[in-house]
């Protein structure tokens, strides 16, 4: 039942080199661009490699960029441009092939998050915890993240070189953001965001919120509380001193 | 033999081989660490996007922080009435016990749930539950779980994950799995692991039908690589169908509907705006078992009174707006985005989607043990929690318990087995198993193994559908027979690189996927009633005597068998939580 052909330009090639190679796919009612995709793949490219898994814009696999700008594309309809649409690999990763990119490095930035750590006192109570959803609410936006990574691949600091060596990028910001205003969780990641995490590199562009497919909104709700946050304890010695004669109470998001 | 060598593959160890980084396989590789063992994880895809995420509604744990009547032992009546019986009841009931406790321990871990005003984790109703059960964060709980798993797997030492790596053959030596073989997407390059006990944590065969909510991923490899290890197979007659997936636009056909919407209020109507529900389970309507209702769905599209595009309406609009953005945000967001359905105006089209496999490796309650030495399976590839049908809920919570379960068990085991890593493993074997899944690579001219994949999800959806009969599943089995010799020589559908290949990966998953039908097809014909998620129309009614029997598939050297085998009774008290509970079959199976 296609109603017409598209010409679909996905880019094919590796690390050495590559080119846009044209697919006339058939559409079909309500296609997205991975069904274009995949059609390709199943009957003129057999070994075009993509990566996709839930084809429900909830896994975070398959993301691309489509007429230059980062979607997954498992939740970008066909019908949205018009005859044509040019795919190419996130750009801010190493390319292994075609349409699928080393997003490793991403792996070992999460690993030098430290986790979530609740207090002594949390973890040896035998009760089960309360806590109240105005408190879970803060963070379910942020727990939201599918880790597709679109946000890394559309942010300057890391599309800059050696942009990586000083910034995690977005992603791990909603992460530390995530951690931090846990209800329960008691570490302080100031200093990691000071230091390691870079987030003094981000200029508050926003980009990375425009392409978040899950809409956090990662500059206004994440970023810039983690900002005001660490200038707090690092620029303002009475208020971090306040704090601490306070109670020693982590102070929570704005 | 072509491009690689039987020598090149590099050999890597580790006491407790992980397959599979869903929920099942990062909880077992925690416990397994936790024990002391090395693990080692191997997953298809990269840490994170394993099909658990898909899971929406809930976790089912009766911690009674919404309906205090709630006790393990009405969420074992609840398990094994949606079983219908034929579940292994030692399994439902530890699942029923420790549920709870995992729930409660995955908060301790960093996860997140929607609260009780009073700050206990809230439960929703759902299917077939009696009471409000789920514990959930809006309609993403599946992914809550991976995150929260993923994040602790990274930070327990011991713990190791490959990632992009599919396994292809196991070795056995003196009747012990003790090798696997694997090949790396990004290049195919070939890794031998060589491990004390292997855990399946594989997910299911969702792709052996064409209208299914499962990934790519989802080729039944674990089963298929047990079987042919030996280990026996059970209730491979059981898959179920969601009874909710979206209908259209065709693209996004078998896209999954929560049954979150049901279990927030959610009607289904027919195309005359008839709650049918009322004809097929007045007392539990639109939350009947998900077999129930997906054969209601079926029955009124067949009946001439179908939605336009052949399927049922699900109604929420009774609901506010802000009840159904907060409560089912990702459904809001799929319809607008995708079907350009605003749900909390317009009612959402709905038809049956396959969904989860009951089937799956046999194994001992306690430890999770297959009947093969060394091999574990947890999750969805294994058997005998949910039975004839599963409900909604019980797969996150039986990832957790059976996970942990398992990986203790298979921890245990590799250190009782510290030389096994490093026993013989037959030479030929390996090199016969590399021949194999190489062989594509050098049959330019063979079939395109996508469209034999298409061809085997075209014969199970034909001959094994929510309704099956006689005639229908031989004809399916025969099919199968000619699309297995034709997989055998099949080529890669043109590239001939090393280099991520899906073309080449194909060809390998086909083997799989027919071992898992073939499994589907015969256990059905031998199951002559209908059960469950098993129906038949030459034998519409449910047939008591076979409430204590499971299917049980084997290999053997005259080829795929399947026998009878009788299940013990279950002791006093467990029968008696289920009498204790209501009406066991629905009016319609007790017709
Ligand atoms: S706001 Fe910051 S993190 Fe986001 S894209 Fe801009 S520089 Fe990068
Ligand atoms: S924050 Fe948004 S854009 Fe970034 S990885 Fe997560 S879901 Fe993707
Ligand atoms: S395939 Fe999962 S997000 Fe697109």
């Amino acid at each position: 039942m296609a109603d017409s052909d598209l010409d679909l330009r996905i880019w094919r090639g590796d690390a050495k080199g590559g080119e846009l190679v044209s697919y006339r796919v058939p559409v079909t009612e309500g296609m997205v661009v991975l069904d274009a995709v995949l059609w390709a793949q199943a009957n003129m490219a057999s070994d075009m490699a993509v990566r996709w898994n839930c084809k429900a814009a909830k896994c975070g696999s398959c993301s691309a960029e489509i007429q230059g700008f980062p979607r997954l594309m498992c939740k970008t309809p066909i019908a949205d441009y018009g005859d044509h649409v040019t795919v190419r690999p996130m750009r801010a990763f190493p390319l292994i092939k075609d349409l699928v990119t080393d997003v490793s490095w991403n792996y070992e930035v999460n690993k030098q998050i430290p986790p979530f750590t609740p207090s002594e006192k949390d973890m040896n109570t035998s009760e089960p915890w309360r806590m109240q959803q105005k408190d879970v609410d803060r963070v379910m936006e942020f727990r939201k993240c599918i880790e597709c990574f679109l946000c890394q691949d559309v942010c300057h600091v890391l599309r800059n070189h050696d942009g990586k060596s000083n910034f995690y990028g977005p992603r791990f910001m909603v992460r530390i953001a995530a951690l931090e205003m846990h209800p329960k969780d008691s570490l302080d990641r100031r200093p990691l965001l000071k230091g390691n995490a870079g987030l003094g590199y981000c200029n508050v562009t926003k980009c990375c919120t425009e392409v978040c497919p899950e809409h956090i909104k990662i500059t206004d709700n994440a970023i810039i509380p983690l900002k005001e946050r660490m200038d707090d304890a690092y620029f303002d010695p009475v208020r971090a001193l306040i704090r601490r004669i306070g109670g020693g109470r982590k102070p929570k998001a704005v | 033999m072509g491009l690689v060598s039987a020598a090149a593959y590099e050999t890597v160890e580790t006491d407790v081989l992980v397959m599979g980084a869903g929920g099942a396989g990062l909880r077992g590789a925690i416990a397994a660490a936790e024990a002391g063992a090395r693990v080692l994880i191997v997953c298809k895809s990269l840490l994170g996007k394993a099909h658990t995420v898909m899971a929406e509604g809930g976790v089912a744990a009766a911690m009674h922080n919404v309906a205090y009547q709630d006790s393990w032992e009405v969420h074992f009546a609840d398990t094994m009435k949606g079983g219908k019986l034929i579940n292994n009841w030692h399994m439902a009931e530890l699942h029923a016990k420790e549920s709870p406790e995992r729930v409660l321990e995955l908060e301790r871990w960093g996860a997140v749930f929607d609260r009780t005003w009073q700050g206990r984790i809230h439960q929703r109703p759902f299917g077939a539950h009696t009471y409000p059960r789920l514990a959930h964060i809006g309609d993403r709980t599946g992914l809550e779980l991976i995150r929260t798993l993923q994040d602790r797997v990274v930070h327990t030492t011991g713990v190791e994950v490959h990632m992009e790596v599919t396994v292809f053959a196991l070795l056995k030596s003196e009747g012990r799995v003790g090798g696997a073989l694997a090949y790396r997407r990004a290049d195919g390059s070939l890794v031998l692991y060589r491990f004390g006990a292997l855990l399946l944590a594989t997910g299911g065969a969702g792709k052996m039908y064409r209208v299914t909510s499962n990934s790519w991923e989802s080729t039944g490899d674990g089963t298929a690589l047990a079987y042919e290890a030996g280990a026996q197979l059970r209730d491979m007659e059981m898959v179920q169908f969601h009874p909710t997936g979206m209908v259209w636009p065709v693209g996004v056909r078998g896209l999954l509907v929560t049954e979150g919407v049901r279990g927030e209020g959610g009607l289904l109507r027919n195309k005359d705006g008839q709650r049918f529900m009322e004809r097929y389970d007045p007392d539990r309507m639109e939350l009947s078992s998900r077999d129930v209702v997906a054969r209601a769905i079926n029955s009124e599209v067949e009946a001439g009174r179908g939605t336009p595009h052949g399927g049922a309406y699900l109604d929420i609009t009774h609901r506010s707006p802000e009840f159904i953005k907060r409560k089912l945000p990702s459904m809001y967001e799929q319809f607008l985005k995708l079907a350009k359905v605003d749900i909390t105006k317009q009612p959402m089209e709905v038809a049956p989607t396959i969904h989860y496999q009951m089937g799956g490796v046999r194994v001992d309650a306690e430890t999770a043990a297959s009947s093969v030495a060394g091999l574990y399976a947890a999750g969805e590839v294994a058997s005998g929690l949910h039975g004839g049908n599963r409900l909604g809920g019980n797969s996150l919570s039986d990832l957790l318990v059976f996970g942990k379960r398992a990986g203790d068990a298979a921890a245990a085991s590799a250190k009782k087995n510290p030389k096994a890593a490093a026993a013989g493993i037959d030479p030929a074997e390996i090199e016969h198993a590399i021949a194999t899944l190489m062989a594509p690579l050098d049959r330019p001219e063979g079939e395109n193994p996508y469209r034999l994949m298409a061809e085997i999800q075209d014969v199970m959806t034909e001959h094994a559908p929510i309704v099956r009969d006689e005639a229908g599943l031989a004809a399916g089995l025969e099919k199968l027979d000619g699309l297995r010799a034709r997989a055998e020589v099949c080529g890669t559908g043109g590239g001939q690189s090393l280099a991520f290949n899906p073309g080449w990966h194909t060809a390998h998953d086909l083997r799989s996927l027919l071992v898992n039908a073939e499994a589907l097809l015969r256990s059905a014909l031998v199951r002559k009633e209908s059960r469950g998620a098993h129906a038949r129309s030459d034998f519409p009614k449910t047939d008591d005597q076979l409430a204590s029997v499971n299917f049980v598939v084997e290999k053997t050297a005259g080829g795929m068998q399947v026998r009878p085998e009788p299940r013990p009774p279950m002791p006093e008290y467990l029968a008696d939580a289920v009498q204790r509970s209501y009406a066991l079959y629905t009016p319609e199976e007790m017709e």
